[in-house]
């Protein structure tokens, strides 16, 4: 698909060679992500500015080679998937731009910047950029633009495109343009920045964003609240939420995933409970002093067992390790993990729980669920050997079953991971077929040769279905 | 061939990428194939036949070994496995030596530097590593930046001998039993820290019993794929510490001690030897857990600016991380600033910055950009790798007469008073 002829002009507008990857060690590293499938790409280009970017895409239209771009591979859905082959893009080498102005309390970026690295850069300043996706640490500012990463704190603080202001991007014909500016309010046109933060590398690659960065709250308090009943563990978070405190994040742990923890590592966390929910205030010391204390009785009211207020950072940390800890614990039974974040409404939380209980039974899969409590942004977690194609058929199910009801309790099919690959059976279930149709037509405007990204988010055909293993 | 890969291993990776930051190699080859989840993922599909053990050779010799991945792994997947399984198949394919083949590959320098190699070459044959040795002459021709090895090779120091008998008491009151492992290279290059590091378990309140049967760990000889040796070599070992009834073995070189305290897995299926390995790697303790569970008295300030390199094999393979830190802030009037990114490998791996110089040099690079930052006074380390790779960072960045290269054990003794 890559011609000699293609490569060579590739050769001339990237200015090293080392940056040219095309050996089949190099070609097989760049064919996963954190998610499911593996697609050979042809080439593997790491560019370093906009113009190599712009002249990449440019020959690629010239030769109606697709194009994937990739931050660190972290996606959870199969964003930077090569699924037709191509160009993989990958941008972890171009962090080299990370500036705050401190007067407009902004971050310009460049798109391979680690996420946790703009935050570290803003506390410097007294500032905060609040998204924080628990791969914050490792997965590129671009990976997060173009999939709107969200986070635990997302509750309070909202996600990626809330604090996008301005971008630059290189369109699928390889023109270069900018979006919106680095003031808050701007209605000029249309708001291309939002359109194009959440659309999966398909309309355009994002090569510099304009960050917005919030004062940075002065303290943290750190509590657990454990419950004999979800159905009391959902009720506290709605009344929580109306007793005029909003907390930064609010995580949950069902009783499956709770004894898993204490299996692999006990900390001495009560096994004969339903649910733990962890909730961080974060504000002026005196004040979630106070707010702390209401959210005891809050949740006391409503029937929780038992509140544990952290003392010290330590003590925090303490409390925060028994969330940490699910992952290591329940892919000690098996190795594959697949981590879904289809998401509800708050008030189906407990309803949710159930049906989820239901689906864990009726299936016979391992299922676990934990996440983001107060924006109902769950993450059932199913455990299976992807060696075992009868249990993987089994998932299949489970996973489709899942999204519909989701969508049922008037939810969404994913909240934060984005749909990439594994979503894209279900969209017109979600969507309906007019409103499939719509986003199909914006799609088609913005790339006709269909060079961006393709096989993300719109199914292939009408009867696509859900595939973690071949047949 | 590839039957022997840690196939089944591999599929505990999933692949969410949080090895990466870890990764000191990622860090300076910006490839994800010279990432951990790049590497188990060759070695999964060379399993699987979809690529040849040469076609993933290159990126998976580059690999420090320093297991940090291990550290960072959400998912514990056991990588040092995984690597040590594609060394004994490479090991075992091998036709070639591999120093020739490299030499071959990179094509050669053109100023040969005996003295370099003479250098190396003392520091591995003075570990009975044999095999080692003969690749390093086989590679005739040595970069010439080897040089920078001969000038920071310390000089042979003898072990005291006194301090070599078998029994020595503790002063005072005896608190615990120990027996010493000295390690080959440890007692050839640095003996002086051992006699240090003696004196200081017995200011410390510890029996002291230095067996001779002792022998190298085999940890360099399992990095290279020869697990027969290692596991001849950890026999003896086992065999040697069970002459007495000891609290604890101890020793004060990170990369032997995670070697040491592998023995059980190593061993595993030896039905004959695997629970006496358990019992060997259950006692075995670096020195810094002991002497910080002794409470030291010191008897001199140090008014110094002080930073910690930890030993990679220290840190992830025995955990051990707080016990040399509170060791060090409790010496009296000791400024101890934690160094940026002190995790990450120091480049020295074991024979990596011999065979792979170039690579090391740009880990160590980094490395130092950390070191800057700190300006300490002092690096401490806790392993003679370490030890001699920061002695060449502080040289090539002309710092030599200003920062001092200290191993932990040189820096409590001076405090403890201990000559």
């Amino acid at each position: 698909m890559v011609t000699e002829e293609m490569l060579n002009q590739i050769k001339s507008m990237i200015k090293s060679e080392k940056r040219i990857l095309t050996e089949k060690a190099d070609l097989v590293s760049y064919a996963y992500d954190g998610s499911f499938g593996s697609y050979l790409p042809d080439l593997v280009l790491q560019p370093l500015s906009t113009e190599e970017v712009s002249g990449i895409v440019k020959t690629a239209n010239r030769w109606k080679v697709p194009i994937y771009p990739r931050g660190r591979g972290t996606s959870l859905s199969g964003g930077p998937l090569p699924v037709y082959g191509g160009i993989v893009l990958d941008f972890s080498l171009w962090n080299q731009k990370l500036t705050i102005d401190r007067d407009d309390t902004v971050a310009i970026v460049s798109p391979g910047v680690i996420t946790a690295e703009i935050d570290r850069a803003a506390r410097e300043f007294g500032l905060m950029y609040p998204p924080d996706p628990s791969s914050a640490h490792v997965s590129t500012i671009g990976g997060n633009l173009a999939e709107n990463a969200g986070g635990p704190r997302g509750l309070k603080y909202g996600v990626t495109k809330d604090y996008v202001l301005g971008l630059e991007i290189v369109t699928p014909q390889g023109d270069i343009i900018r979006t919106g500016g680095r003031t808050i309010k701007n209605v000029t046109g249309y708001d291309l920045t939002k359109l194009i933060v959440g659309s999966e590398g398909t309309l355009g690659i994002i090569t510099e964003a304009i960050l917005q960065l919030i004062p940075r709250p002065q303290a943290t308090q750190t509590m657990m609240v454990i419950f004999d009943d979800i159905v009391d563990a959902g009720r506290a978070i709605s009344s929580v939420l109306t007793s005029g405190i909003l907390p930064s994040k609010m995580e949950i742990m069902d009783q499956f995933s709770i004894e898993a923890v204490e299996d692999y590592e006990p900390i001495g966390l009560p096994t004969d409970v339903d649910a733990i929910i962890l909730i961080e205030l974060d504000g002026h010391p005196l004040a979630i002093q106070d707010e702390c204390h209401q959210v005891e009785k809050v949740c006391l009211d409503v029937g929780a067992r038992e509140v544990k207020i952290a003392t010290d950072s330590e003590s925090a940390a303490k409390l925060w390790k028994a969330r940490k800890l699910v992952s290591p614990a329940i892919v000690r039974k098996k190795p594959t993990k697949i981590s879904e974040d289809a998401t509800i409404p708050r008030s189906k939380i407990p309803e949710m729980f159930k049906r989820l209980k239901e689906i864990k039974t009726k299936y016979d899969i391992d299922l676990v669920v934990f996440g983001h409590a107060g924006d109902g942004n769950l993450h059932p977690n199913i455990i299976a050997d992807k060696r075992d194609k009868a249990e993987m058929k089994r998932v299949e199910q489970a996973v489709t079953e899942i999204f519909s009801t989701a969508i049922e309790l008037g939810g969404t099919l994913s909240g934060e991971h984005g749909i990439g690959t594994m979503k894209t059976p279900f969209m017109e279930m979600e969507l309906g077929g007019a409103g499939l149709e719509m986003m199909k037509r914006m799609k088609t405007a913005w790339d006709p040769l269909n060079i961006m990204n393709p096989g993300k988010i719109f199914p292939d055909s009408k009867d696509q279905r859900l595939v973690l293993v071949d047949d | 061939m590839t039957s022997k890969l840690a196939y089944k291993e591999t599929f505990d990776c999933v692949q969410c990428g949080y090895c990466l930051p870890a990764c000191p190699t990622y860090s300076t080859m910006g490839k994800e194939s010279h990432s951990p989840r790049g590497r188990i993922n060759l070695v999964q599909m060379a399993s699987e036949g979809k690529i040849s053990i040469n076609e993933i050779e290159e990126s998976m010799d580059l690999c420090l070994g320093c297991r940090a991945c291990e550290t960072a792994c959400p998912t514990n997947v056991q990588y040092g496995k995984i690597l040590e399984s594609f060394k004994e198949v490479k090991a075992e394919q091998e036709t070639s030596p591999l120093a020739s083949r490299l030499a071959m590959q990179k094509g050669l320098p053109n100023k040969t530097i005996l003295g370099a190699m003479t250098a190396s070459l003392r520091i591995y044959q003075s570990m009975g590593v044999d095999k080692l040795a003969r690749k390093m002459k086989l590679l005739k021709v040595l970069p010439e930046q080897l040089q920078a090895f001969e000038e920071i090779t310390p000089k042979i120091e003898k072990p005291d001998k006194k301090l070599r008998a078998s029994v020595l008491s503790p002063n005072g009151e005896k608190k615990a039993s120990i027996a010493f492992f000295t390690g080959c290279i440890m007692d050839v290059f640095f003996a002086k820290i051992n006699d240090l590091s003696i004196k200081l378990l017995q200011y410390a309140g510890c029996e002291v019993t230095v067996i001779k049967e002792q022998t190298c760990c085999g940890a360099l000889q399992n990095h290279d794929g020869d697990t027969e040796t290692t596991r001849k070599l950890a026999k003896k070992n086992i065999a040697a510490f069970e002459k007495g009834n000891f609290d604890y073995i101890v020793n004060s070189i990170g990369g032997c001690g995670a070697m040491l305290v592998e023995y059980d897995v190593l061993l595993k299926n030896d039905s004959e030897w695997s629970e006496r390995a358990k019992r060997f790697t259950d006692k075995n303790k670096d020195v810094s857990v002991i002497l910080s569970k002794l409470n030291l008295q010191f008897k001199k300030e140090l008014n110094r600016r002080v930073t910690y390199q930890p030993s990679c094999h220290l840190t992830n393979v025995q955990k051990v991380t707080t016990d040399p830190i509170h060791l060090l802030q409790s010496i009296p009037k000791i400024n101890y600033v934690p160094l940026p990114a002190g995790d990450m490998c120091c480049g020295s791996a074991g024979t990596y910055n011999i065979f792979h110089y170039d690579e090391s040099m740009e880990i160590l690079d980094e490395k130092m950009e950390n070191v800057k930052k700190v300006v300490p006074e002092m690096i401490v380390t806790s392993n003679p790798g370490c030890h001699l790779q920061m002695c060449l960072g502080v040289k090539r960045e002309g710092l030599a007469s200003k920062v001092r290269v200290a191993h932990i054990i040189e820096v409590l003794a001076e405090a403890c008073g201990i000559e």
